[in-house]
């Protein structure tokens, strides 16, 4: 397979190197001439230097033969551009792209950029994994399949704590697919009782309405409500 | 008609007041808040302060509904961008980027925008200057 990486950053440069040990050929654009001159005694001949938004630049990179482009730079406009000239002008079949602010991922979305992958809300995914506040995190989206990946948690005070997997009335498509115990992963049979910690690993249509959830969360408490609006904005990747 | 303007620059101002003057209303986005110093004193439309690539900031603009929306900031990818934006989310019926590369200019300008590419217009009439120059022999 042969990758073309635009963006030589933090991001860029490690994606470059687990190429290198799945033995992918792949080659890196980066348009500073300072970062580029450090990342040449690592990368050698798998680096161009240049602006990855210039169609020459993407040419003499090898963007012909590419089997999936990456658009890693700093810069949401550049990676939109990038995916977009990947996609419409050279056609090549996948397209990953970082967001780096969030405001901006319905703009990947609307351009159909295959898969999507943003930092920050990631973090905040992390964050909620981590507070015990928040009893539902999205943890990944998968577009193609029009899936979502959450976290549920069992809380003392959630109509499914006690209750055996089989009595818990779940909406149509939403899947328990573990669930997290002391650490361990527990197949979710449906004699198996929950607890109060237990943390279910879901599998739910995206977008799936918070109150179609009301056999697993409790009624809404006031401090559930800020982080409302983290629902929407989805997990920090996207595939 | 009601006309959004990406960037206070020099075109982008110099469009902003010549619009108001025809009689049209006219929203002008820049980042920087010292660019609408450009658009002079009493300009009458109206001068939102953020990033033109930013949903809730052309929502402000009353992109919902405008007749056109105008890209010139300095960045060629911030321009189509926003002019994709313009048209695909919001459905605005003509929308304008500038773009200084002709071959992102020609590429994007079969995506569904219109794109204004100052280099072409530069190169075209420089040759048209430099040809109209006398020759060397009917000078003599």
């Amino acid at each position: 397979m042969f990758v073309l990486i635009v963006g030589g950053g933090k991001v860029g440069l490690n994606v470059a190197r687990s190429l290198t040990l799945l033995h992918h050929d792949f080659v890196v654009v980066e348009q500073r001439r300072s970062r580029y001159d450090i990342l040449h005694h690592e990368l050698e001949d798998h680096l161009r230097f240049g602006d990855g938004t210039e169609l020459w630049v993407l040419e003499a990179a090898g963007i012909g033969k590419a089997d999936l482009v990456v658009a890693v730079t700093g810069d949401d406009e550049d990676n939109v551009v990038i995916a977009q000239l990947a996609k419409h002008e050279y056609g090549v079949p996948k397209v990953v792209a970082r967001v780096n602010d969030p405001r901006n991922q319905q703009t990947f979305d609307l351009l159909d950029v295959d898969a999507t992958v943003c930092a920050s809300s990631l973090v905040v995914s992390l964050i909620q994994h981590e507070l015990p506040v928040h009893q539902f995190v999205p943890l990944l989206s998968l577009k193609r399949e029009d899936l979502e990946i959450a976290e549920i948690e069992v809380s003392e005070d959630s109509p499914a704590a006690y209750l055996p997997v089989a009595e818990i009335a779940l909406p149509p498509g939403v899947l328990i697919g573990a669930i997290l115990r002391e650490g361990v992963a527990v197949p979710p049979g449906g004699e198996v009782e929950l607890r109060p910690g237990d943390q279910l690993l879901c599998l739910l249509p995206r977008r799936t309405e918070r109150s179609l959830l009301s056999s697993l969360l409790p009624e809404r408490r006031p401090q559930d409500v800020q982080s409302e609006t983290y629902i929407d904005t989805g997990a920090g990747a996207r595939g | 008609m009601h006309v959004i303007i990406a960037g206070c620059g020099r075109v982008g101002s110099g469009m902003a007041m010549d619009l108001v003057h025809e009689g049209h209303d006219v929203a002008v986005i820049d980042e920087d808040p010292r660019s609408f110093t450009l658009l002079g004193e009493g300009f009458p439309g109206q001068r939102i302060l953020g990033h033109a690539i930013d949903w809730s900031i052309l929502r402000s603009a009353g992109i919902e509904g405008t007749d056109a929306f105008a890209a010139a900031t300095d960045g060629d990818n911030t321009n189509v961008v926003c002019a994709l934006i313009a048209v695909r989310a919001f459905e605005v019926p003509c929308a304008v980027a500038r773009v200084y590369d002709p071959r992102r200019a020609e590429v994007f300008a079969r995506m569904g925008i219109r794109t204004v590419c100052p280099t072409d217009e530069t190169t075209a009439m420089m040759l048209e200057a430099v040809r109209a120059c006398p020759l060397p022999s009917e000078g003599a």
